[in-house]
């Protein structure tokens, strides 16, 4: 039994790696009040910018720095346009992924087919890799992968324990009230943005540099919409999101599993199982209203000006 | 004289559709309690927000202990010294008390030491307060004694304070006017922005007095009566209340032995509540709030539906298991204390938000809003209680607290009901616009409707009832007729001492030999 649900165990946390760093990012946006759909975008461009780093020689630290800088570089166009300009913060997220894919797809052709020369490879900590079921899947992770789970905590403790933290969320639920208590509303959230954009370019390192090692078009699939639902299934919770990520992460190692053991199943049904148990867990958390109205951060997606 | 802590020269701030200030002066001493008096809409809100760095002016200087500075933010005006209490509280739901608390104060970030400091102020000034519940679950007078001990934590040189003592019982009236006496005898400044004439006369050293955006003088209230400082805030006669006598007759709303669990882990259940009111009478209940207000009158009104439908009986009929809807076909009116977001939509304009509770009288035909049956609606609402906005197409959000409340209550009194439900009616109201809703309220129930008022404001309900009980622990008090009690009775019975209340209970169960 243990021998198949290790292997199991072991993808479903790698897949679940980059949707966690992904929804992380765009979790503390929301929560500062700013809703950015273009997450899907700004990891492309991030796993653009980190394929094209190794495909011409450059190292794996430098492919983390130049995915993050691409997607601060789109979040804060992101921001600039929603922010500075108070234009509507879903048709600039819906403009961002557009715009994401089709610059990723166009600069992209040149590395179609091509294999990354430098990729994180799995590291496993001695004797903890050993533990049945936990070592293999939570002990040899890659690099970027245990950098997740440093961000987990990270987050969780920036939002939860820390002065600055608290004043994102309060700037998330009501930036009247955080101005006249003298936050800098504007700032936090052009902060908070750059970070997301950090992290969705990260993301997007990992698909192109950690889990395919290789260029494709589109190669994120659409998971910067699954990380998007995640942060809402997750109530705006770091550890909630990185459940969901594990959950939809298990859903789709099960699937690539049933196939490889030769269940006949359609493989279309198996592909879109993850998304289908995604969506059934999401009905389910929303139906109790309650629950999402009372983490929502109350300002989201609403425009607001510093000046009075 | 010593040079003022805060002197304002020839302030002046114009909004795109009224000049709020119109070269305006104000000095304060140190250690001097200084009301500002004044109507809604006088400019007195917008004054306080420039001292408090919130809004910029358009023209004139501020003065800080002898020295012109320029307050751009109110970070800027707490570095200086300056803490106020705002009239619409400046905190966050989403979070508990003592985070909102930190998020003010420089200092490290340590909420347990925080906590502690903030149960030893609140000891001390007498007024009680859990750091830890969340903001979403407290009252509006919890609310305010956050926003005080926010503002005493920071040992301001000059406190602001917008209304403070709208929510607060007698008792705790007294307790606040010692505190603010005791900061102001240790060299605090003290701006006092108040309507309660008396409150101010006992109160306060000095008083200046606004009128549409332009000082009109400055005096010594002590030497002042209160006709004489009203008729210098409103520029006329102050309206006296014309009582009547009142004759009940068949009983509206009937409440037997009502229990509904807290709202929330943080409400208070109530217990076995009785009640009557009939028609052409004016019920008030009085209490501390958090005490079950919110308990019941989501009972009453249909928020919370009740498992025993013959709890709630609305003109004889059992309604505990209707809906809001059906209750007001009943012909229940609701005023409720929030007028953002409960009275009204903020952000639609005052002939939509007519509709949402009116909308069965005329304006609506085949499913299809009928535009000038509502437009008629709310311009004799806006003209029937003196509603100054911007017209019909004004956003509530746009109006004052006292000029929304007007329109609220006017909404819902031309819906020809029997039964008028009202929660903190005058709470941030100016005088004359607290005359007015009170009048309109007694001259309703004059034309036979039922009202029951839930107030904290305890002057109010003696002034405007018939009759009175008190809610306290989540038990109401028997009723009595107001000729037959007190202030000091209803302030006892406020603390739970009456008959079958919780202090008496928890007496009977001392007595209960072990």
């Amino acid at each position: 039994m243990l021998e198949s649900v290790t292997p199991l165990a072991a993808s479903a946390v790698a897949l679940a790696m980059p949707l966690i760093l992904a929804a992380l990012g765009e979790l503390v946006v929301e929560r500062a009040g700013v809703l950015n759909l273009g997450l899907e975008g700004m990891m492309l461009l991030g796993a653009l910018a980190a394929f094209a780093t190794v495909a011409h020689g450059g190292g794996l630290v430098p492919a983390i720095l130049a995915a993050a800088a691409a997607g601060i570089l789109a979040s804060l166009a992101f921001g600039f346009i929603t922010l500075t300009l108070q234009a509507n913060q879903v048709a600039a997220g819906l403009s961002l992924t557009i715009l994401g894919a089709g610059v990723s797809a166009f600069v992209g052709r040149q590395y179609v087919g091509f294999r990354a020369p430098a990729s994180f490879e799995d590291l496993p900590i001695p004797l903890l890799s050993k533990v049945p079921l936990l070592g293999p899947s939570l002990f040899s992770l890659n690099a970027l992968g245990y950098a997740t789970l440093a961000l987990l905590a990270g987050t969780a403790w920036f939002l939860y324990r820390t002065r600055a933290g608290l004043a994102l969320r309060s700037i998330g639920e009501s930036p009247v009230v955080a101005r006249s208590l003298g936050l800098h509303v504007s700032r936090v959230r052009y902060g908070a943005v750059a970070f997301g954009g950090a992290m969705a370019g990260i993301a997007g390192c990992y698909y192109a540099v950690a889990q395919f090692k290789m260029w494709q078009e589109g190669l994120t699939s659409g998971n910067g919409w699954i990380a998007l639902a995640l942060v809402v299934f997750a109530t705006w919770r770091p550890l909630r999101v990185a459940f969901g990520a594990l959950l939809f992460g298990g859903v789709s190692a099960l699937g690539l599993y049933l196939q490889a053991i030769g269940v006949q199943v359609s493989t279309f049904a198996l592909a879109s199982l993850p998304y289908l148990a995604t969506v059934a867990v999401l009905v389910a958390i929303s139906a109790d209203q309650q629950m999402i109205r009372r983490h929502a951060p109350a300002s989201l997606g609403k425009p607001f000006h510093d000046d009075s | 004289m010593t040079t003022p802590i805060l002197a304002l020269r020839g302030i002046r701030k114009a909004y795109p559709s009224v000049l709020a200030l119109d070269g305006v002066d104000l000095a304060v001493q140190p250690g001097e309690i200084h009301a500002v008096l004044g109507e809604n809409g006088a400019g007195k809100s917008t004054l306080m927000k420039i001292i408090y760095g919130a809004v910029r002016p358009d023209a004139g200087t501020m003065e800080w202990r002898g020295r012109v500075v320029r307050v751009h933010s109110p970070g800027e005006a707490r570095e200086l010294g300056i803490a106020m209490v705002f009239q619409h509280f400046a905190l966050f739901e989403s979070i508990t008390v003592v985070e909102n608390i930190a998020l003010a104060l420089a200092g490290p970030f340590d909420l347990k030491a925080l906590a502690s400091r903030i149960a030893e102020v609140s000891q001390r000034y007498g007024l009680p307060l859990n750091p830890w519940r969340h903001v979403h679950e407290l009252s509006v007078g919890e609310r305010q004694r956050v926003e005080i001990v926010r503002c005493l934590l920071q040992s301001p040189k000059l406190l602001i304070m917008d209304e403070p003592t709208s929510v607060l019982t007698p008792q705790a009236v007294e307790q606040l006017f010692g505190t603010l006496r005791t900061l102001a005898g240790e060299g605090t400044a003290i701006v006092y922005v108040s309507h309660k004439l008396d409150e101010i006369r006992r109160l306060c050293h000095r008083a200046t007095i606004f009128r549409a955006g332009r000082r009109v003088g400055e005096v010594d209230p002590a030497k002042e009566t209160e006709e004489s400082l009203a008729a210098m805030m409103i520029g006329r006669e102050f309206p006296r209340m014309q009582r009547r006598s009142h004759t009940p007759g068949e009983v509206a709303l009937e409440l037997v032995s009502l229990s509904v669990p807290a709202d929330g882990p943080f409400g208070t259940p109530l217990r076995e509540v009785n009640l009557r009111v009939h028609a052409g009478e004016i019920v008030g209940i009085a209490g501390v709030s958090g005490n079950g207000q919110a308990e019941l009158l989501e009972a009453i009104t249909g928020e919370r539906l009740v498992a025993d439908s013959g709890a709630v009986r609305l003109a004889g009929q059992p309604a505990g298991r209707l809906g809001t809807t059906r209750r007001r076909e009943l012909g229940l009116v609701h005023v409720p204390e929030e007028r953002l977001g409960r009275g009204t939509v903020p952000p639609m304009s005052l002939s939509e938000n007519a509709l949402l509770t009116a909308y069965r009288h005329g304006m609506v035909r085949h499913g299809l809003v009928m535009r000038e049956p509502a437009a008629a609606f709310t311009n004799a609402c806006i003209e029937g209680f003196d509603v100054r906005c911007g017209g019909l197409g004004a956003k509530a959000q746009s109006l004052s607290g006292g000029n929304l409340q007007k329109f609220i209550v006017g909404r819902e009194m031309r819906q020809k009901p029997r039964l008028m439900v009202v929660a903190q009616p005058t709470w941030g109201v100016d005088v004359a616009a607290t005359a007015l809703i009170r009048q309109q309220i007694v001259d309703l129930a004059a034309q036979g409707v039922a009202v029951l008022i839930v107030s904290e404001d305890l002057g109010e309900i003696l002034e405007t009832c018939d009759r009175v009980a008190v809610i306290a622990g989540g038990r109401v008090s028997p009723v009595k007729n107001v000729f037959e009690t007190s202030a000091e009775e209803i302030g006892r019975w406020m603390a739970g001492m009456f008959p079958g209340g919780p202090a008496m209970a928890a007496k009977d169960a001392e007595r209960v030999p072990a």
